[in-house]
C-alpha cells in the first residue's frame, strides 16, 4: 500500500490525482462520440488551435476556459468556411487551420513570456495546478458531463444517422455545434493534464479501447469513463514513482491498455479472430 | 390530398445546379418509383423533401406541411441505403427502431409505454422481433434493411422515402418489403423508392417519376414507361441505353 499511500501525504500528489481522473473521465465520455463520429483529426486540430486563445486570456487577465473555448469554435468556424468557399479538401483544410493557429500561440507565447510558461501548455502541469485553474476545470467538467449526458440520445443518432435526425425535426446543425463547443471546452480541460500536444490522445484512445470491447453504445461509455480514470489515476502515480513526464505517463497506460484490448478483446481482438479463423 | 407537392424546385449543391425546375405531385396511397441515372438527382431530392438541403426555388409541401412542420409531425420517414449505414456502430436492432420514436418523446428520449408497444409492433411487421438483442453488425444485408424500414414504420410516418431498397437484398427479404409496401398504399400512405431496377419499378410501383437533373416525366407507370421516355432519362436515344427488363446501365447515385 506503501506505493498509493506514500504519495497522498502530498497535497499537490492529491490535486492533481482528482483533477486528472476527472479530466479523465471527462474526455472519455466525450471520446465515444469522437471516435463514433470519425473526429479525431477535428479534436486533434481544436486542440491546437485552442492555444492562442489560452494565451491571450493568461495575459488579459481572463479566464482561459473563455480563450480557449473562442478559439477552438473559431477554428471550427474558419475551417467549415475555407472548406466551402475552396476547392481544396477537408483534411488539407484542418490542417492548413490548425497549425496557423498553434503558430500562432507560439509567437503569443514568446511575446508574453513572463505570464506563461509555454512547457506547462505544451505538456501540461497538472502536479503544480492552480486553485483558480481547478475552479474552471470543475465548471468546465460540469458543463460539458451535462450536455453530454443530457443530449446522449441526440448526439448518438446525430453520429450514426444525420439524415433521420433532420427528417424527425432534430437540429442537427445546432447538435453539430454542440459537439464541438463540448470538444473545445474538454480540450481545455484535457491540457491541463496532458498539455495541448497529448491531449487528442484523451478525446480518443479510452473511446477506441471501449469500442472494441462492446456493441452497446451505454456500455460502451461507461468502459471508456472507466479505462480513462483508471490510466490517469496511474499514470500520474507512476510519473511520482518514476520521477518522469506526467502526461507522457498518463498517455502511456491509455495507450497500453488499448494495445492489450486490441490483442485480448474477447470478440474484436486480433487473438481472437486468429483463434477463430484457425478452428 | 397529396401526401408530396414539389413546384419549381432549384437545388444547388456547392455551386453546382442538381436539380432545376422539378415539379410532380403524388397524392395518398400510392407507391412511386424514382427513376434515373447516377447523378441525376435522385438522392439530391430526397435531401430536400426530408429538409436536409434546403432549396434555391421552388416550394415543398408535405401532406400540405412546409417540410419544417411536416417533420414535427413526424410525417416523413427516410430509409437509408445499405452503404450509408455504419454497421459497425454499437447499437442494436430494438436501439434503431426505438430512434424512429425519438420525435415522439420528451427531449430526454425516455421511451415509454407507447414507444415500446410501436417498436415491439414495427419489429413483428418485418419479422425480426426474435432478434431484436442483436447489434445491427451481427445482421444480414436483408435484416439491416428491414431494420430501417421498421423504424420509419415505428415513427408511424405516411410518407416513406426508400433510398435504393432492394440493393443487396436477399430474395426473403425482397417479398416482405413488397407485401408491406402494398399494405402501406392501401392504409393510404404514400411511398417513394428510388431504384435502377427498372423490372422491379415496373411490378410494385404504380406511379414513376423520371428524373434527369429535372423532372423528365410523372404519373402512372404505364403511362411513363415508354422507351422514349427511358430514352430521356438515360441520355441514350438509341435502343440499347434501357430496356424495360433489365436494370439501368447505372447502379449507384454519387450524386450529393
Amino acid at each position: 500500500m506503501i506505493w498509493l499511500l506514500e504519495p497522498l501525504r502530498h497535497d499537490f500528489m492529491v490535486r492533481a490525482l482528482l483533477v486528472s481522473a476527472l479530466v479523465g473521465g471527462v474526455c472519455g465520455l466525450l471520446s465515444c462520440f469522437m471516435t463514433l463520429k470519425g473526429w479525431a483529426l477535428m479534436g486533434d486540430a481544436v486542440s491546437h488551435a485552442v492555444m492562442p486563445g489560452v494565451v491571450l486570456a493568461y495575459a488579459l487577465g481572463l479566464p482561459f476556459a473563455l480563450g480557449a473555448f473562442a478559439f477552438g469554435v473559431g477554428s471550427v468556424a474558419l475551417i467549415g468556411f475555407v472548406k466551402q468557399k475552396s476547392r481544396v479538401k477537408e483534411d488539407t483544410v484542418i490542417g492548413l487551420v490548425f497549425t496557423g493557429f498553434f503558430a500562432a500561440g507560439l509567437v503569443l507565447v514568446s511575446k508574453v513570456r513572463s505570464t506563461v510558461d509555454l512547457t506547462h501548455i505544451l505538456f501540461g502541469n497538472v502536479l503544480g495546478i492552480a486553485a483558480s485553474e481547478i475552479q474552471q476545470t470543475l465548471v468546465i467538467c460540469a458543463v460539458v458531463v451535462a450536455l453530454l449526458l443530457l443530449l446522449r440520445r441526440d448526439l448518438l443518432l446525430f453520429c450514426f444517422d444525420p439524415t433521420h435526425a433532420r427528417s424527425i425535426g432534430i437540429p442537427t446543425g445546432l447538435l453539430h455545434y454542440l459537439l464541438l463547443t463540448a470538444l473545445s471546452l474538454a480540450a481545455v480541460a484535457g491540457l491541463q493534464s496532458v498539455g495541448v500536444i497529448l491531449v487528442v490522445a484523451m478525446l480518443v484512445t479510452p473511446g477506441a479501447t471501449a469500442y472494441l470491447l462492446t456493441d452497446n453504445f451505454d456500455v460502451m461509455t461507461v468502459l471508456a469513463v472507466a479505462s480513462s480514470v483508471l490510466s490517469s489515476l496511474a499514470g500520474v502515480l507512476v510519473s511520482y514513482w518514476t520521477d518522469s513526464s506526467t502526461a507522457g505517463c498518463i498517455v502511456l497506460v491509455q495507450t497500453g491498455l488499448f494495445l492489450l484490448t486490441f490483442l485480448l478483446a474477447p470478440r474484436y481482438g486480433i487473438l481472437k479472430s486468429h483463434r477463430s479463423r484457425a478452428s | 390530398m397529396n401526401r408530396i407537392e414539389a413546384s419549381g424546385l432549384c437545388v444547388d449543391y456547392n455551386g453546382v445546379v442538381a436539380l432545376h425546375d422539378a415539379s410532380l405531385r403524388l397524392p395518398a396511397g400510392c407507391i412511386c418509383g424514382l427513376v434515373g441515372m447516377n447523378g441525376a438527382g435522385k438522392s439530391t431530392l430526397f435531401k430536400a423533401l426530408t429538409g436536409f438541403l434546403r432549396p434555391s426555388r421552388g416550394q415543398i409541401r408535405v401532406n400540405g406541411l412546409t417540410v419544417a412542420r411536416a417533420q414535427r409531425e413526424q410525417a416523413l420517414a427516410y430509409v437509408p441505403q445499405s452503404e450509408e449505414i455504419d454497421a459497425a456502430f454499437p447499437v442494436s436492432v430494438w436501439d434503431v427502431v426505438m430512434m424512429g420514436r425519438y420525435g415522439h418523446m420528451n427531449p430526454l428520449r425516455i421511451p415509454g409505454r407507447a414507444d415500446r408497444a410501436a417498436v415491439r409492433g414495427a419489429l413483428e411487421r418485418v419479422n425480426l422481433l426474435d432478434l431484436r438483442h442483436r447489434p445491427i453488425g451481427a445482421l444480414s444485408g436483408g435484416q439491416r434493411k428491414r431494420t430501417f424500414l421498421a423504424r420509419a414504420l415505428a415513427q408511424g410516418a405516411t410518407v416513406l422515402l426508400l433510398d435504393e431498397p432492394f440493393n443487396g437484398v436477399d430474395v426473403p427479404t425482397e417479398r416482405l418489403m413488397a407485401d408491406l409496401l402494398l399494405q402501406l398504399r392501401r392504409q393510404g400512405h404514400t411511398v417513394l423508392i428510388s431504384s435502377h431496377d427498372l423490372g422491379q419499378v415496373r411490378n410494385l410501383c404504380d406511379r414513376v417519376v423520371l428524373i434527369n437533373r429535372t423532372v423528365l416525366a410523372y404519373g402512372t407507370t404505364s403511362e411513363v414507361f415508354t422507351e422514349a421516355n427511358l430514352a430521356l432519362t438515360f441520355g441514350g436515344g438509341g435502343s440499347g441505353a434501357a430496356s424495360l427488363s433489365g436494370p439501368a446501365p447505372s447502379s449507384e447515385e454519387s450524386a450529393p
